[in-house]
């Protein structure tokens, strides 16, 4: 029995020894095995981001959010902003490829533009990440709209509002030379086919300029007076389209659908006001989140540029009269910067 | 053979009634009082800059910096409500800016004699990129609720005319006054026609080009804040359209010969209508974006050349070279 005892304690002493990182009775804290190696992933890397230009409520909030999630983990950001110029971003993107980030995330101004390059890229052992406007390319990762989703579902707010009354929209679209108008205008098609009834009176490009969108409503109302509906592809140019509603006199008679990223001031307020009806909303800071969530992920797996790729289409939020209050449906640029 | 002699504005004026009776007879809902107002509307403040770039051109002038001159002041006035200053103290900011960026273009062709060209080319990037840097967080200023009543201004009528219409009026009114019915309007004039003999006549040449810029400044301010309460904010990136050929296209459509000292307000308001109703007819149409920029784009080249032909170069400006 002695025998047996002795045993015991010798084994357990065994184990405890063998554990050996076990805390004996909890006096001594614990590793975290993996923790060290991803700190190491992080700290020192270069991500560089490629807007298509600053400035405005999308990149901003992008910019804003990204710093605030990696910066803590001793990446270096840089920015290269061209401004809306094209070529500009090309150049930048070019440079940037023979600096080596270890990361690039890159707003496409189009399809074609900067495929090649985002290709050499990643050959280059450089991570690419492309967010709301893909290239002809597909990289790691995608984080972004999907604009067919945003024309499908701001349709059909609008052809559901049009029930009953004279079936009559019109479409205001933002730059014939942008991807997102082009592949939002196929949402829109997508659901018109399905629904003969709705006629289109009116398909127009505004360029995303709300002095132009205006224009263009005001003639198209005092055409058609009986109008049931607007799809606009851009809350930011959509203001004017609201304001041409307005001084009609037509606020709440006229349907109007937009998208956006969400702003409060830009969103949330005016559909609060009743400017907007449904405003289809891509929530920046979630899509900032998911960015650098990828960028975390792709960095500490050690996987090789371009051996994963995978997209992460942003979950969109309607914002319509009944959540244009909750803290939730819109942000602060401001707040994000803080 | 008595020749017989056409001015470009006749011309104009012609092309715009051929336009305006084929819409009216062909097209549905053209000829409607609401659809006349909206017309207006929808180029008043296209027409008020053309009357700012028709001041300098009659000077024999360019102002390309003219679209900043509408986005900067007019933006700032948004930004600092926004960020709590009172709207007066706003407005005196943003009229000091539109100010300070006539003096300066007027300051470089005047004095320091660069071609107004160039001049105004840099100063208008330099101020768009100023309010780009340092004084707007985002392109698109927002309106804020220390706006309130501000966008009377663009938005509503007066006597059932679109206010806008209205603002477009009493900039006619005062260009109209300037130009011919003050000594400085009479001076504008001498200077386009033959800078030299205004010069030795005794003409205060240099001050007076500098008062063309700035009377220009304010203008495009003026068609700024108008444009800011039409649509509830100031898109600032507006510099960076084409809107500035299309105030151009106004002016010399209207016969406002580039080479100066001829035409005036009547001109603008002759070439603002004939867009008016080229947009109007088009958007009534829905004849894609692609197709309008060509319609405007031939117009304006059958303009130019039409220019060429009825104003043909004389000896000074042949010496001299236009703008």
């Amino acid at each position: 029995m002695a025998c047996m005892q002795k045993f015991a304690l010798a084994s357990i002493a065994a184990l405890t020894l063998s554990a050996g990182t076990v805390p004996a009775l909890a006096q001594q804290g614990l590793d975290e095995p993996f923790q060290k190696t991803f700190r190491e992933a992080l700290a020192g890397k270069t991500v560089a981001y490629v807007p298509v230009a600053m400035n405005f409520d999308l990149t901003e909030g992008w910019y804003a959010g990204l710093k605030k999630e990696l910066e803590p983990f001793g990446v270096k950001f840089v920015i290269r902003d061209p401004n809306w110029n094209t070529n500009a971003g090309a150049q930048a993107v070019t440079s940037l490829i023979s600096e080596k980030p270890a990361v690039m995330v890159i707003h496409n101004p189009d399809v074609q533009t900067y495929a090649k390059l985002l290709q050499r890229a990643e050959n280059e052992g450089i991570y690419v990440i492309q967010i709301n406007m893909g290239s002809a390319y597909r990289s790691s990762a995608f984080v972004g709209a999907n604009w067919i989703e945003i024309g499908e579902r701001q349709t059909e707010g609008v052809v559901k509002a049009c029930q009953g009354k004279s079936n009559k929209i019109a479409i205001i679209q933002g730059a014939l030379s942008a991807a997102a108008s082009a592949y939002t205008l196929k949402g829109v098609e997508n659901v018109l086919a399905k629904h003969p009834e709705i006629k289109v009176v009116s398909s127009q490009a505004a360029d995303w300029d709300a002095a132009k969108a205006k224009a263009i409503t005001q003639t198209v109302l005092k055409q058609n007076p009986d109008l049931c509906g607007i799809v606009g592809f851009w809350d930011g140019m959509d203001i004017g389209t609201a304001a041409a509603i307005k001084e009609a006199g037509l606020t709440g008679k006229v349907f109007l659908a937009t998208s956006g990223g969400g702003e409060r001031k830009g969103a949330c307020e005016l559909v609060k006001n009743g400017s907007f009806d449904l405003d289809m909303s891509y929530d920046v800071p979630t899509q900032a989140a998911q960015m650098a969530g990828t960028i975390k992920w792709l960095l500490s797996s050690g996987a090789k540029p371009g051996s994963v790729k995978g997209s992460e289409y942003t979950t969109l939020i309607p914002i319509t009269k009944e959540n244009a209050d909750t803290q939730t449906a819109c942000w602060n640029l401001s707040d994000l910067k803080k | 053979m008595k020749r017989v002699r056409i001015s470009q504005q006749e011309i104009v004026f012609a092309v715009f009634a051929a336009l305006f009776l084929s819409f009216s007879i062909f097209l549905n809902g053209f000829l409607s009082a609401d659809n006349m107002l909206t017309l207006l509307q929808n180029v008043a403040v296209l027409g008020i800059l053309g009357l700012g770039m028709a001041i300098v051109v009659i000077g024999r002038g360019i102002d390309l910096s003219l679209i900043a001159a509408l986005a900067v002041p007019g933006g700032l006035v948004l930004q600092m409500v926004q960020n709590g200053h009172s709207l007066p103290a706003s407005l005196v900011a943003a009229g000091l800016l539109a100010i300070a960026v006539g003096l300066v273009n007027g300051w470089l062709i005047a004095y320091a004699e660069v071609p107004p060209l160039f001049a105004t080319l840099a100063s208008g990037l330099f101020v768009a990129g100023l309010g780009q840097a340092a004084l707007f967080q985002l392109d698109v200023v927002q309106w804020s609720d220390g706006m309130a009543g501000f966008e009377r201004l663009g938005q509503g009528s007066i006597l059932g005319i679109p206010t806008s219409i209205v603002m477009f009026a009493i900039a006619c009114v005062v260009v109209f006054v300037l130009l011919r019915k003050t000594r400085w309007g009479a001076y504008i004039y001498a200077i386009g026609d033959n800078p030299f003999a205004a010069r030795v006549t005794g003409i205060p040449s240099r001050p007076i080009i500098v008062l063309q810029y700035v009377v220009a400044a304010l203008i495009g301010c003026f068609a700024g804040l108008v444009m800011a309460a039409s649509v509830n904010s100031m898109p600032t990136r507006i510099f960076n359209s084409t809107l500035i050929y299309d105030v151009i296209l106004v002016v010399v459509l209207g016969g406002i010969g580039l080479s100066g000292g001829r035409g005036g307000v009547v001109n603008v308001i002759i070439g603002t209508l004939l867009i008016g109703t080229m947009l109007n007819g088009m958007t009534i149409l829905n004849i894609p974006y692609a197709g309008q920029n060509l319609i405007k784009g031939l117009v304006l080249l059958v303009a130019v050349i039409t220019d060429t032909f009825l104003n043909p170069r004389n000896e000074e400006t042949a010496q001299q070279g236009d703008i």
